[in-house]
């Protein structure tokens, strides 16, 4: 294990100080002079067609500044989701926006407008589509298949007999759009000792950040400003520069603090463009007032699964083949993807000698879809689970051994085209989890206590962790200080700050020593991959690492030339640049910024490596001639799948009276790589770890099928986990064995987090009745009583977004 | 929850002040209009953080609004408006309020403390907030000023809780980021109790 100065140790983040004492600013905390309120009208019905719009109340209203519809605005092409529309999609979709002096006036005035629209046919289940006769969500087609060989609208309708047969949990026979496979299926499954077929639902929910998704913007001189609520920060800028229809170098996005995102906001989205547009209509600033409600419309939810899988296990208990079918649940924007990952997920986690996967991505009219931690994964990591322990079961294998067998290793290859991985520890992981838990401890108590029964459950989780090619940029200031610049978006994992880390790292400066500039396209930041995904740790560990190393190529060149000697022959500690012959000879990092400034040329940033991205090039250039500059690409070699794992242990006691239970332990595992802050690794644990109690037990869309109205919009009715839904103390801990394809070892852990606690819970409330299996989540005390008292449920098998 | 904001005494309130309560959908004045101006005395003056702040205030108006966008405290959020999440937690006399739910006129002879009122003249940070920092108790940060207002009128009515104690005091501050563990970490921290 590498002895380092930063990585692997705690700090203290920048931004911390200012989320303690208020100070932090988020979009809505910004005040500029003579800014308006807009509010939106959103649609009140599932789908739907604007007839006509009368404004001419509300404009004669003292205090109304504007109004801005769908036709102020760039068509967008259905299904993508416009920014005001005039054909409502969903309950909640935004067709006008009025701004006004005050947000009371803004409102008013929209009790003002007359706006009629045509009532369309709408779906809320993905079921009532594929049937034969039912509704499309949209009136192009039922289906949206997103590919690079071309997408596009289609219509594909089941028969009731195909309908009934997948409600009734068998192999679905109808039509699909989508396949990928390897291996050998029909031998994979005709060597298997065990065949297990498991239908299962996992409902959608809304993501639900905590801060709604209020933007303002102004015009200065032809520049855009946006204070926006995004999860990237340097990403952000092409895709917003596009909604605004302008170019990059005149849009400045200030995002330094994010309340929230778990997938919402990875890239610009439509609503960030409203207030530039209006803006520019009415020359005023624009505060766009995002509430709750409609942070539950807007803001992005799970993609729905109604699923079928088979999978065949050997005596050993090794994975001989898989065979997964997914419809999706896509909302009204085609905005989705998760089935194929799911099956990704499967082929990483479990390891299957061949595999199939099949889709079929159907339309809604909810709220729409998007990535949420661990799209896809996390949805199939709580459907198998269950169906792990069944398979132990049947073998008469321990169920963790089983895990163990199949767990993700080095010579793990996953994906259709059965790709090999940098690296990866699983079965560690799950040996040191068992020994945290105690696992053989446990299982030795008694699982009765009156009414209440005790679960174990262990869960597994992946997302890849990683990507490549983004840009690095750092510079040494004549004080002899060290300035990160990283484009890396704030929304709360504080990941700016640790990969910023790598720099200090490699220059071996001190922590007080170094200043981090993000938060604002101003800070002059380099090109950076956006923060989901879980791949910023990787990335960015390596763009710091590239332009470090630019930065300290630089700098015994600059004391070889002043001197003398060779680069070669230089070294460095202490902040100072030194023969290694004569430590005695030697320049400070201030005097080398201050030398870099004479040199100019690529020292001080004059001039840049050509394959930079042109967002780093203007930073570059805003940069130059204030000291050393590193700057640098991020071409270190890499290939493979990156994976992150992580693996839980969780013990509950369930009433089966009540249906209730109490989360009694947590043990969760994290395999990603090198450990590079051991206090922010632990809270995506502990905050995955909630993120899977809720969606194991308490998340759900409710949709009212006779109006398509959603049920539930609030905190408390969607379920969110409060202090009360969690354990008390949720412990985590992590492999920590260096990864080959990164200076410092390290992988990314987000979505894992989540997808193994979801996961260690569905397999722990099935421990706790006896191995069964609902094949559906979120389990809620309903469901489990009439489990229990053998009564039916109130869904019907395979339903969705309603009950 | 505030024992003495039942929401009987506050919907009594609201209606002997023959006043539109705040609508759970967002800010919202239906008879605004109806109403003849200087029918209620508009500039009060507020005790925010011991310090008298005098403001132009409507009858209608949350505590949340006017602490936000016109005396420029914007340390606290509003993460639903409608009294669901806590991230817009005060103190009124010693007892935490959802301020969003709160009407300023019936704060004029209360004292108000919000998160910026937690450290001291001389900027040294309140245990919590020092606690909160050495534990990495925020994740986004969103709900924080609203942990830190609810432990800190807590740990002032009981210096040193159970885990158990501050679990169930908290239970009113929703955190979407899941820091709950680090939260409970931070007080009991701030508590001399780790």
């Amino acid at each position: 294990m590498a002895d380092y100065k930063h990585i692997g140790k705690d700090f203290t983040p920048p931004d911390i100080t200012g989320k303690v004492t208020g100070k932090a600013m988020y979009a809505e905390d910004f005040r500029v002079d003579g800014m308006v309120y807009a509010r939106m009208y959103t649609s009140p019905m599932a789908h739907g067609r604007v007839v006509s719009i009368d404004t001419s109340a509300a404009e004669a209203m003292d205090g109304v500044v504007g109004i801005l519809t769908a036709d102020d605005l760039p068509a967008v092409e259905v299904p993508n989701a416009p920014i005001l529309t005039n054909s409502p999609a969903y309950v909640g979709d935004p067709i006008l926006a009025v701004a006004a002096e005050t947000e009371e006036i803004a409102e008013n005035a929209m009790a003002a407008i007359k706006v009629k629209i045509d009532p369309l046919p709408f779906v809320t289940d993905p079921l009532d589509s594929l049937l034969a006769g039912g509704p499309d969500a949209r009136e192009e087609g039922n289906i949206y298949a997103r590919s690079s060989e071309g997408s596009g609208f289609r219509t594909v309708k089941w028969t009731k007999e195909q309908i009934d047969e997948f409600r009734a949990g068998k192999e679905p026979t109808g039509e699909y759009v989508s396949e990928w496979t390897y291996g050998d299926l029909e031998k994979g499954f005709a060597d298997a000792t065990v065949i297990l077929e498991q239908p299962f639902v996992t409902i959608g929910y809304a993501h639900m950040s905590m801060e709604p998704r209020t933007a303002l913007s102004y015009w200065r001189n032809g520049t855009c400003f946006v204070h926006g609520s995004a999860q990237s920060q340097s990403f952000w800028m092409p895709g917003l520069a596009r909604l605004l229809e302008i170019e990059i170098k005149d849009l400045v996005l200030i995002s330094e603090n994010t309340g929230g995102g778990f997938g919402s906001k990875i890239g610009a989205y439509p609503i960030a463009a409203l207030p530039g547009w209006f803006s520019k209509k009415i020359n005023r600033p624009v505060q766009l007032r995002v509430t709750r409600e409609q942070e539950y419309y807007l803001g992005s939810a799970r993609v729905g699964f109604q699923g079928w899988v088979k999978m065949g296990f050997a005596a050993d208990g090794k994975v001989t083949a898989a065979d997964l079918f997914i419809v999706e649940d896509l909302g009204p924007n085609a905005t989705g993807g998760d089935a194929s990952s799911a099956g990704g997920a499967i082929s990483m986690v479990y390891d299957p000698g061949a595999m199939r996967f099949r889709g079929v991505p159907v339309l809604t009219n909810t709220t729409p879809r998007g990535a949420q931690r661990g799209p896809g994964q996390n949805q199939i990591a709580a459907a198998m689970a269950p169906v792990m322990d069944k398979a132990a079961k049947e073998l008469g294998l321990d169920r963790l051994e089983v895990r163990k067998l199949n767990a993700a290793n080095n010579a793990t290859t996953a994906y259709e085209e059965q790709e090999p991985v940098t690296s990866a520890y699983l079965k560690e992981a799950l040996d040191k989890g068992a020994q945290m838990f105690d696992w053989e401890g446990r299982q030795r108590l008694p699982k009765k206590n009156g009414s209440k029964v005790r679960g174990l459950g262990i869960g597994q989780g992946y997302h890849s962790a990683g990507t490549k090619g983004f840009d690095g940029l750092i510079r040494i200031t004549p004080d002899g200080k060290l300035h990160i610049h990283t484009g890396v978006g704030n929304l709360g994992t504080y990941s700016y700050a640790s990969t910023s880390r790598a720099a200090a790292e490699v220059l071996k400066c001190d922590w007080e020593n170094c200043e981090i500039h993000h938060g604002s396209s101003e800070q002059h930041l380099p090109w950076n991959s956006y923060q989901a995904g879980s791949v910023t740790t990787f990335t960015h560990t390596r763009t710091n690492y590239v332009a470090a190393m630019d930065a300290l190529r630089k700098m015994k060149e600059i004391a070889a030339s002043t001197m003398g000697g060779a680069a070669e022959d230089y070294d460095i500690d202490g902040q100072q640049v030194f023969l290694t012959s004569n430590s005695a000879q030697g320049m400070s990092y201030g005097a080398i910024a201050a030398r870099a400034i004479e040199l100019g040329g690529e020292y001080s940033g004059q001039t840049y490596p050509e394959d930079i991205n042109e967002i780093t090039v203007r930073s570059v250039q805003s940069l130059a001639g204030s000291g050393l500059v590193g700057v640098a690409k991020d071409n270190l070699p890499q290939e493979g799948v990156i994976p992150g794992l992580a693996c839980a242990f969780v013990e509950i006691e369930l009433d089966l009276e009540t249906g209730k239970y109490e989360i009694i332990d947590y043990v969760g595992i994290a395999e990603c790589g090198t450990v590079l802050f051991p206090q922010g690794l632990a809270q995506q644990m502990k905050g995955g770890a909630v993120w899977g109690m809720g969606m194991a037990s308490l998340e759900r869309h409710v949709y009212d099928p006779q109006n398509g109205l959603p049920a539930n919009i609030g905190y408390h009715q969607c379920g969110i986990p409060t202090y009360l839904d969690v354990p008390s103390v949720t412990q985590s801990s992590a492999v920590d064995i260096a990864d080959p394809q990164n200076p410092f070892g390290a992988r990314g852990i987000g979505e894992p987090a989540m997808g193994c606690s979801v996961a260690a819970m569905t397999s722990a409330i099935s421990d706790a009745l006896d191995g069964h299996i609902f094949g559906r989540t979120p389990i809620s005390a309903d469901m489990i009583v009439n489990h229990v008292s053998g009564r039916e449920q109130s869904f019907l098998p395979m339903q969705t977004n309603n009950f | 929850m505030n024992p003495q904001l039942s929401r009987r005494r506050f919907i009594k309130a609201v209606i002997a002040s023959s006043v539109a309560a705040a609508s759970s959908s967002g800010y919202h004045s239906a008879l605004a209009q109806d109403r003849a101006r200087g029918a209620v005395e508009r500039l009060i003056s507020l005790n925010i953080n011991g310090q008298t702040r005098r403001v132009d205030v409507a009858p209608q108006e949350t505590l949340a609004h006017t602490l936000r966008y016109k005396l420029g405290l914007t340390g606290t959020k509003l993460g639903c408006n409608r009294g669901e999440c806590g991230a817009c937690t005060v103190i009124i006399d010693g007892i935490t309020n959802y301020s969003c739910s709160t009407l300023t006129h019936s704060v004029r002879t209360r004292q108000v403390r919000t998160v910026e009122g937690l450290q001291a003249a001389d900027g040294t940070l309140h245990p919590l907030q020092q606690a909160f920092i050495d534990e990495l108790s925020p994740q986004c940060g969103f709900c924080t000023p609203g942990q830190l207002m609810s432990a800190a009128a807590l740990l002032e009515e009981n210096p040193r809780p159970t885990r158990d104690e501050v679990r169930h005091a908290m239970a009113g501050n929703i955190c979407r980021c899941g820091a709950y563990d680090h939260y409970l970490n931070g007080i009991m921290r701030a508590s001399g109790q780790v």
